[in-house]
């Protein structure tokens, strides 16, 4: 034949969207050599989570030379995908993709390293009575569900989808920007500040209002203007908790709301993908695109403090006291790990100590993962199985997840918990052998400090709790259950690291979120110690598989180099 | 009344969109159901199901076989060995492309060959006092294809065959009690297999595929789905990215081979010494750099996509249901320089894409150029970059 053969894809390290090495059967190897030779960079990133990853994928775009040290055996850190049974990939933490930055898709040319966000095809709410709202790629289809439920709320649901994009539109811009400094006199964010001022000036009134009531009040209230019908503001309010010990009738429930509502995906707001292989298979491809930029990613590496010199970090000590020399440090951990424990804090002023002492993790979410030997089974909808095809919400009620939220606010985790299931080995057959099944479930609200008792001792009652809520909607559930992984905040914060295993590095809230992320003054990933930075989630915007943090950060790093570069070469000019 | 192809009884229970589409003379099923992105999805993750059955299919044989279809076909026959297909057009005297389709050898005097419309008449006119006979054998078998990765695991549980099968190669097998013949070919520029079988027994195969399928994701895919596949594989479809030069009005309405970037078609002609309809206007077309333009992919600037709507208040539409229609290309100073005739939103590639035909001197990958489109009703002129063909191209498409 005429046609030219090209190599199998296993012959080839990063294949054009070939998904066959997509199965976590491509270590990240080239760990540089820790006794000998080279162990000098131009930037050192501490942290192989998502944000650690974009932060030094940009870096090394940009020409430096960049190491990217991780804890773990695995990059990815919340978003990871783990083979814990033969065949059977559990999205071991985070499960679902939506908020990442399309800007950096571009940027590090994902889509060449086999970047692929699978479209979920429908939302599944069940409800106690056995009734359920199931939503999918059918706007007029969809209408007709909700009006099933209220005729009121069909047209209702159009209005609020139409006010709710237009406040995105016009927030969105923020997601993209590093925060204005409101505390500094420097020209330059005067300006800034100025450029934001009038971006507000020139916008509709309601759309003002409607952001400031959702990044201050609740999600129900917010909810109420618009619906009756339970199980859609049931459906809705879940967003308004996620990762957050607030209820949907707390004041703050509407920014989580809005976060969520925020993400996009193909260009349209609000929707959600499951990467494939999980948020895991997601981190694999950053990690390749990072090295294919020339970054070096090193496993099992943890740092224990960074090096500094007359108030300048110099580079990174590894536990087993290995050095590694930089004039660039960037922690892509929490701010109490970045400020409290990396550095000593005594190098740092005490009201930014004093802040991040403040910053309130408190985590909220668990994780419980199933092996299934089959899909479950909603009775009222026979043997279909295609609703679990996207997100199976279990938070029938705003009442439901206020109650659930009750426990929590006294020191236990729900009787009754709020349930995200994703099956995504409905859709992606790379998860589980043919016929079975992997469901992440996530869980609120599990608060990380359990009153009269602690998580090593709760964690398998835990798991049954939820294992029997989700009995309750689908009869039959624990006879297919292969294996449970449960995965209490304790296990998050032992496991990736995040302090008090608040899953978005810190709790959204309106005082720790933009201009204070994650603390006044100190909002721009700088820190006070010269050539030392931060990117992890508790910086602005915030947590969620974004890789915002990340990309803003190398901005600056990358900004204040050529600042550098130029006085530098400034005086040398002057000398000659 | 419109035909039904034999997978109808199967197709008619998968397809609850209600949504078909002649195509052909035959009902074919435009998405089974609420969305074709998922459909895609399927062919690039997993593998979809697409009943190709409308095709027509000419039988071509006898012992001059061969030379006539070296002599009718732009791309040599003679390369094509015994069990292996060929992806192919021909042409009129003028270099212009009639139409394009697939050859398969049989046997060493036995073809097949496939096409979009009735060709017939123009083969049979060519065969003159050759020894070789022509049928329609269009209905004399359906047609399934399945397309993706794991199109090569699900069919070899059924048909061990297929594992070592190469691109565009051929075998008989068995699947479900049905002898068929099975190639690896498709439009979808994925890994992808096509299921040649006689009709009557079409029904079994199709339950056979479906069933070692089960709990693999796959799905029947309709042809909203197969077309953003194939656009995002360079693969041209007539009446869209080109017309048949027989029943063109003008010869602006005409392509050539090369035009059309197929002239790798016929790379080895000076080795070649085939007189083929059309070879005499190619070598001129190559002598002289004759060619008006060359149809190439474009991807677009997303920024600049975006800023256009975003500084319109309006939120850039990322729609991935392909347009099928004109669309003109500028340079800076406005000058028209040609025109797209397929684009759509590529999901894989998070980019909207495009095939278009621009000037030579344009066609060097990476040169910029402007598409207009139309936002909040009135055009602008949008950042596009060439882009070789195909856009997306996984290595197991014929790995
Ligand atoms: C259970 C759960 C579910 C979630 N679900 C979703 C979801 O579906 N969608 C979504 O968008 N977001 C979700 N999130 C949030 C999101 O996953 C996180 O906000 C995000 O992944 C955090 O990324 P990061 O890079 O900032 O930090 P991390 O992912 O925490 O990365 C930090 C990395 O640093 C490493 N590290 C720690 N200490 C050291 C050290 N001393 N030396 C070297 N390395 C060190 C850690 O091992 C880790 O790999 C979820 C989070 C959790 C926990």
């Amino acid at each position: 034949m005429a046609k030219t053969k090209t190599p199998a894809p296993a012959a080839r390290p990063a294949s054009n969207g070939s998904s066959g090495s997509a199965n976590g059967t491509d270590p990240i190897t080239n760990l540089p050599d820790r006794r000998a030779g080279e162990r000098t960079y131009d930037a050192i990133v501490i942290g192989g989570g998502h944000n650690g990853l974009v932060n030094g994928a940009y870096l090394a775009k940009n020409g430096l030379k960049t190491l990217i040290l991780e804890r773990r055996h695995l990059v990815g850190g919340a978003a990871i995908t783990e083979e814990l049974r033969p065949g059977f990939w559990f999205t071991t933490f985070s499960y679902a993709l939506s908020l990442l930055r399309p800007e950096i898709i571009h940027d590090l040319e994902l889509t060449k390293h086999g970047f692929m966000p699978l479209l979920m095809p429908s939302t599944f709410a069940p409800m106690e009575n056995g009734d359920y709202l199931l939503l999918g790629q059918d706007h007029g289809e969809n209408l007709r569900e909700i009006a099933r439920h209220s005729r009121h709320d069909a047209d209702a649901y159009e209005a609020f989808n139409h006010d709710v994009l237009r406040v995105c539109r016009a927030i969105k811009p923020l997601l993209d920007q590093v925060p204005p400094d409101i505390f500094s006199t420097d020209p330059e964010e005067l300006i800034a500040l100025a450029t934001l001022g009038s971006r507000f000036q020139s916008m509709d009134r309601k759309v003002v209002h409607d952001a400031v009531r959702l990044l201050t009040g609740s999600a129900a209230d917010f909810l109420d203007d618009y619906f009756e019908s339970e199980i859609l503001k049931g459906y809705l309010a879940s967003s308004s908790i996620i990762g957050t010990k607030v209820g949907p009738y707390s004041q703050g429930s509407g920014l989580v709301l809005l976060y969520h509502l925020l993400g996009e995906h193909d260009g349209e707001f609000g929707s959600w993908a499951f990467h494939k292989q999980g948020n895991g298979g997601f981190t694999k491809v950053l990690a390749r695109a990072a090295q294919a930029f020339g970054a070096e990613i090193a496993l099992e590496s943890p740092v224990e403090r960074v090096i500094t010199k007359d108030g300048r970090a110099t580079g990174v000590a590894l536990i087993d006291g290995t050095e590694f020399h930089a004039p660039v440090v960037v922690s892509a951990l929490d701010p109490r790990r970045t400020f409290l424990e990396l550095v000593d804090p005594r190098e740092l002023p005490t009201d930014l100590v004093d802040a991040i002492e403040r910053f309130r993790f408190q985590g909220t979410s668990a994780k419980v993962n199933f092996a299934l030997d089959g899909a479950p089974r909603y009775p009222a909808l026979g043997d279909r199985t295609d609703q679990f095809r996207g997100f199976t919400n279990i938070g029938p009620s705003m009442e439901y997840l206020e109650r659930a939220y009750d426990d929590a606010k006294y020191g236990w985790y729900s009787k009754r918990p709020y349930i995200d299931g994703a099956i995504q080995s409905t859709i992606d057959p790379d998860m589980a052998p043919p016929g079975k099944h992997v469901m992440s479930t996530f869980i609120q609200y599990a608060p990380y400090h359990l009153k009269g008792s602690d998580w090593d001792a709760e964690k398998e009652r835990f798991g049954d709790t939820v294992q029997a809520t989700l009995e309750s909607f689908f009869p039959g559930f624990g006879d297919l259950v292969l294996q449970r992984e449960i995965r209490t905040p304790l296990d998050i914060e032992r496991t990736v690291g995040l302090s008090e295993g608040n899953i978005f590095g810190g709790e959204f809230l309106a005082p720790q979120m933009w201009l204070f992320r994650p603390a006044p003054g100190w909002s721009q990933y700088r820190t006070p110690i010269d050539g030392y930075y931060q990117c992890g989630s508790g910086t602005h915007p915030g947590g969620c598989v974004m890789g915002a943090p990340g990309k803003l950060a190398a901005g600056q790093i990358l900004k204040d180099r050529a600042r550098r570069g130029s006085t530098a070469r400034t005086k040398v000019g002057a000398g000659a | 009344m419109i035909r039904t192809t034999p997978f109808h009884e199967r197709t008619a229970a998968a397809n609850v969109s209600g949504l078909w589409e002649h195509w052909s003379g035959y009902l074919v099923a435009r998405k089974y159901d609420q969305s074709e992105k998922f459909e895609y999805f399927a062919i690039r993750n997993s593998a979809g199901l697409f009943d190709s059955s409308p095709l027509y299919k000419y039988r071509i044989h006898g012992p001059d076989a061969e030379a006539f279809l070296a002599g009718a076909l732009a791309r040599d026959v003679r390369t094509c060995a015994v069990g292996h297909g060929q992806y192919t057009a021909w042409l009129d005297d003028r270099g212009y492309v009639v139409e394009d389709g697939v050859i398969f050898r049989n046997a060493v005097d036995d073809y097949l060959l496939t096409s979009a419309e009735p060709n017939f008449a123009y083969f049979d006119a060519l065969i003159g006092r050759a020894r070789v006979t022509i049928e329609d054998v269009s209905e004399a078998s359906a047609v399934l294809s399945i397309q993706g990765p794991k199109s090569r695991e699900i069919l070899a549980c059924l048909a061990p065959e297929v594992a070592g099968l190469p691109y565009f190669g051929l075998t008989a097998a068995t699947i479900g009690g049905a002898d068929v013949t099975i190639s690896r070919t498709g439009f979808t520029g994925d890994l992808g297999y096509e299921i040649w079988v006689p009709g009557d027994q079409a029904l079994a195969v199709w339950d056979a595929v479906t069933e070692a399928s089960e709990g693999r994701g796959v799905l029947p895919i309709g042809s909203i789905a197969l077309d953003m596949a194939r656009i995002e594989a360079g693969l041209l479809l007539l009446d869209v990215d080109f017309q048949s030069s027989r029943f063109a009005w003008t010869d602006a309405h005409r392509s050539t081979l090369i035009e059309l970037g197929l002239g790798w078609m016929v790379r080895d002609l000076a080795a070649d010494g085939r007189a083929f309809i059309g070879r005499a206007a190619i070598e001129r077309e190559l002598r002289d750099r004759t060619s008006r333009w060359k149809l190439t992919g474009l991807v677009f600037d997303w920024r600049d996509y975006d800023r256009h709507f975003d500084e319109a208040g309006l939120i850039p539409p990322k729609d991935h249901t392909p347009i099928d229609a004109e669309y003109y290309i500028y340079d800076d100073s406005g000058n028209q320089l040609g025109y797209a005739t397929s684009q759509m939103y590529s999901p894989m590639l998070q980019r909207h894409i495009a095939l278009a035909r621009v000037p030579l001197d344009l066609a060097k990958p990476g040169t910029r150029v402007k598409m207009e489109l139309a936002v909040s009703h009135r055009y602008e002129y949008f950042d596009a970059v060439v882009t070789r063909l195909p856009l997306y191209n996984p290595d197991r498409r014929t790995a």
